[in-house]
């Protein structure tokens, strides 16, 4: 296993472009995905051994792509290399590879787009920096696609307002379409699927490990939580990351998540069907698979007949749900097959559909319907890291930037110590955690080391200047990328946590209010 | 991929896993721990096996919380939480002790 000798870098005095080290991650590479995952998931098995095909393949599925989104070819056509996101990527921070600037990793992609699809890259390819598809360039997309955690940090910078995170989409769509597919990703697509959620957590399982919960919580508290499945007629349908079942500390956000609905007394179910908020087909990029997978919490919302649907802590499943949702399944408002307007005439409007659990939570909170014991969280002195997904594709409330404020506003009622990281370090400037856009795999270890380096200092002074010992997330993998890197910049992996943990800690479950 | 011990031979995965569960004996638990370089005692063994007749049950490894409550019973509270867990498998009881008991390794967002 690598993990364990790769040293962190060290902290930078001042904040600037980092030397060039050109080359210093074309080591790395994914797993390759096997035939069978990627025949399930209808992707061609494996790259063909003849590359004229490979070739051909490719630059005809790329001319569909640039017909089909008309932004990847707006994205394609108005970069002017004026270099204004170079220093904007976290990866690029962390390890120097100048083809880990979003520019040049984009350029990955459109040397080759100029060369078949400009009449200038046609003619004079050499002078527009146009270039063949080669074998050499797809296995370049394929190790430097996968260092691109599709944050979008860049894209705030960027002044044309280039989504850098869809053209590693289209990019990855392309190695999929030819099949050189990733096997971290498409191995959990395809457990989505045939099981119901990512980590292949069957529903006996699930249904073990709640009542486990439920046990667990009543021995602690005295109260009878409970953390029901698959319960028809209840109001709300509950859909968060299988990781929350599993993991720590995910399962002590679901510990509180159970709390808040058994102190509002507000019914609500988890679904086997839909026991996955995440949604790697958006990762992938491949909109058939973000339907299909996101397909699954639509078909259980209408058999369990709820009114409304919440979610849980996990930040991309936050993006797909807010703003996708709605034209791929209805859920909100959008499709208008039968099956989504039957869900639109079975949810309750009055509610937002879907629901961010932290936006439920908070407006039960201004309603008075929770009350806390704020001072049980008094041993945690906080700050909060705002989730790439949830920062730059989404919103909670119903105004600007509630996104980053609801959060901050729950854990300001459950807990008195409270202090943000450097501004230019979180709300839309956020750092992305270094594990985001199906990189949190264990051959990718180096990377993600490095590329949490900016949000590492950004921790540190805040450690340094406030003693703050609790980084509160609303993100299952930027909770499980933490846990693991967190110990090589001299942090303790108990440190890092969900806001709902710390919900959890100072609820009051009882009439003592 | 994969190694020989008394003569048989066992199909691993890119990362050292099992290919098929059911090759798994005492003697590939042993080698497997070799690669990892655990020292297998009899407190290993009783955290691999634990983990084999919960996967043989609900076809998944145990959540952490789980295995940590199922060893705190069986063995006494000092050791149900995860800091006995990591002493035994220090790259993770999830991770590099189901490696050892030839499950699939566990992956999602953990």
């Amino acid at each position: 296993m690598a993990g364990p000798d790769i040293k962190a870098p060290a902290y930078r005095t001042i904040p600037i472009i980092p030397a060039l080290q050109p080359d210093s991650m074309a080591h790395l590479k994914c797993y390759v995905a096997k035939e069978n995952i990627q025949e399930a998931l209808g992707f061609k098995g494996k790259l063909s051994d003849n590359w004229q095909e490979t070739h051909d393949a490719v630059i005809a599925r790329m001319g569909e792509l640039l017909k089909k989104y008309r932004s990847l070819r707006v994205f394609m056509d108005s970069c002017v290399h004026c270099g204004s996101c170079t220093d904007k990527c976290h990866n690029f921070i962390g390890t120097g590879d100048p083809k880990n600037m979003p520019v040049a990793r984009q350029d990955l992609l459109r040397s080759v787009y100029r060369r078949y699809f400009t009449v200038a890259g046609k003619l004079f390819p050499a002078l527009v920096g146009a270039r063949d598809l080669t074998r050499e360039v797809l296995d370049e997309w394929y190790n430097y696609f996968w260092q691109c955690t599709e944050c979008r940090r860049c894209s705030v910078f960027c002044p044309y307002g280039i989504d850098t995170a869809e053209i590693t989409m289209a990019a990855r769509e392309l190695l999929d379409f030819v099949g050189y597919g990733q096997k971290y990703s498409n191995e959990i697509i395809g457990k989505v699927h045939k099981i119901g959620n990512n980590l292949g957590l069957p529903g006996p399982a699930l249904l073990d490990t709640l009542q486990g919960l439920e046990e667990d919580v009543k021995d602690e508290t005295g109260f009878d939580v409970r953390f029901p499945l698959d319960v028809y007629g209840a109001e709300v349908l509950f859909v968060t990351p299988s990781a929350d079942f599993f993991a720590e500390p995910h399962i002590e956000s679901t510990i509180g998540y159970g709390k808040v609905f058994h102190a509002a007394g507000i019914s609500w179910t988890m679904s086997t069907k839909a026991s996955e908020a995440g949604n790697f087909g958006m990762f992938i990029g491949s909109y058939d698979q973000l339907r299909k997978v996101a397909m699954r919490v639509r078909e259980a919302a209408l058999e369990l007949g709820v009114k409304r649907i919440v979610v849980g802590e996990c930040g991309h499943a936050w993006r797909v749900a807010y703003a996708f949702w709605n034209t791929l399944t209805g859920i909100g408002a959008g499709a208008k097959d039968p099956f989504a307007i039957e869900l639109q005439k079975q949810l309750d409007h009055r509610y937002k559909q879907p629901t961010h659990i932290c936006e439920f939570t908070w407006d039960l909170i201004q309603q008075g319907r929770l009350k806390f014991d704020k001072e049980a969280n008094d041993h945690r002195i906080i700050t909060f890291h705002d989730s790439c997904n949830v920062a730059r594709g989404s919103r909670m409330g119903d105004y600007a930037g509630g996104q980053f404020e609801i959060p901050r506003h729950v854990i300001r009622a459950v807990a008195n110590n409270f202090h943000d990281m450097a501004p230019e370090t979180i709300g839309e400037k956020t750092f992305c955690c270094g594990g985001g856009g199906g990189v949190l795999n264990d051959e990718l270890i180096e990377l993600r080391v490095k590329g949490a380096l900016p949000r590492m200092e950004a921790l540190q002074r805040v450690v340094d200047d406030h003693g703050v010992n609790f980084m509160a997330l609303i993100c299952a993998i930027c909770k499980a990328q933490f846990s693991k890197v967190v110990p090589y910049y001299g942090f303790k992996s108990g440190m890092i946590g969900g806001v709902h943990q710390l919900v959890s800690t100072a609820i009051k479950l009882g009439n003592e209010q | 991929m994969g190694f020989e011990v008394n003569g048989k031979t066992y199909e691993t995965d890119e990362e050292g896993y099992l290919v098929n569960i059911t090759d798994w004996d005492e003697a590939a638990g042993g080698e497997l721990a070799k690669q990892e370089g655990i020292p297998m005692s009899e407190s290993h063994w009783e955290v691999v096996n634990f983990l084999r007749d919960y996967y043989s049950e609900f076809q998944i490894a145990p959540a952490v919380r789980v295995l940590t409550k199922a060893i705190g019973k069986k063995l006494g509270p000092e050791k149900g939480n995860s800091q006995y867990l990591y002493e035994l498998f220090p790259y993770g009881p999830a991770k590099q002790a189901c490696k050892i008991a030839g499950l699939p390794k566990p992956t999602g967002c953990i």
